[in-house]
C-alpha cells in the first residue's frame, strides 16, 4: 500500500461519488457512477485485493454501466427538480 | 487523547471513509425523488459497504502486527522472499466474500431496472411523487 495514493484515490471517491448523485443530466450520472467503480478498482488494487479489482472493473464498470444505459434509452433524460 | 485519536481515526481511515460513503448513498437512496438516482445511491451504498469489510481483511491496520515484527499489504500469493522480510498476506475470505457481494449487486441492478422499465411504461414517469399522483388518480378511475 503507498499511502498517498491510497489517500488521493479516497478523497476522489468521495468526490465522484457525490457528484454522480447531484448532477442532474442522468447520463452524466451514470458515467460518473462507472467512473466511481474504476476508482474502486483502484481502492483495491491498493488494499490488495486483486481478484476483487477485477471482478469491479468488469462487472461494476463495465456491465453495470452498459445496463443502466440500456435502461436510459427507455426512460428521459433530464431528473426534475 | 492525541494517542486515541491516532489509534481509532487516523490509521482506521478506511473505515471512516467507508462510512461517509454509505452515509452519502443512503441519503440518496432515501431522498432522491428520480428512481435511476436512487439506483446509483443503492450501488454506492454497497460498494462502500463491500470497501468496508475488505478492510477488515487488511489485518495490519491498527499496528497490531507490527508490534510482532510482522507487516502487512502483500497480496493473497505469498512468495519467498516477501515472507522472508516478514510481510504476511492480506486475509483472502473477505476478498471471496464480496467477489460474491459484486455479482449480486449486478445482478439486483439489472432486475431493479428491468422494474424501472416496466413502471415507465405504465405510469410514463420516475419521478417518485408523481408516481404517487399516478397511482392515486389510476385508482380514482378505477384503472389498473
Amino acid at each position: 500500500m503507498i499511502l498517498p495514493i491510497d489517500l488521493l484515490l479516497l478523497l476522489f471517491l468521495l468526490i465522484v461519488g457525490t457528484a454522480a448523485l447531484l448532477v442532474r443530466d442522468l447520463l452524466a450520472a451514470i458515467v460518473l457512477a462507472g467512473a466511481y467503480s474504476f476508482i474502486m478498482a483502484n481502492v483495491w488494487l491498493q488494499l490488495g485485493a486483486t481478484d476483487v479489482a477485477f471482478t469491479e472493473a468488469a462487472v461494476g464498470a463495465g456491465a453495470s454501466t452498459a445496463l443502466f444505459m440500456a435502461c436510459l434509452s427507455r426512460v428521459p433524460r433530464w431528473e426534475k427538480e | 487523547m492525541i494517542e486515541w485519536i491516532t489509534l481509532h481515526i487516523v490509521e482506521k481511515y478506511n473505515f471512516w471513509i467507508a462510512m461517509i460513503i454509505v452515509i452519502i448513498g443512503l441519503t440518496a437512496v432515501v431522498v432522491k425523488e428520480n428512481l435511476l438516482k436512487k439506483l446509483i445511491g443503492l450501488s454506492i451504498f454497497q460498494t462502500a459497504f463491500f470497501l468496508w469489510v475488505v478492510s477488515l481483511g487488511d489485518v495490519g491496520r491498527g499496528d497490531i502486527l507490527r508490534t510482532w515484527g510482522l507487516r502487512t499489504g502483500a497480496h493473497p500469493i505469498l512468495w519467498k522472499e516477501a515472507a522472508e522480510k516478514g510481510y504476511i498476506y492480506m486475509n483472502p475470505l473477505p476478498h471471496v466474500l464480496m467477489l460474491t457481494g459484486i455479482v449480486v449487486s449486478a445482478a439486483t441492478t439489472a432486475v431493479a431496472l428491468a422494474i424501472v422499465i416496466r413502471i415507465y411504461q405504465k405510469y410514463g414517469t420516475i419521478e417518485e411523487g408523481e408516481l404517487i399522483e399516478k397511482e392515486l388518480q389510476f385508482e380514482r378511475e378505477g384503472v389498473n
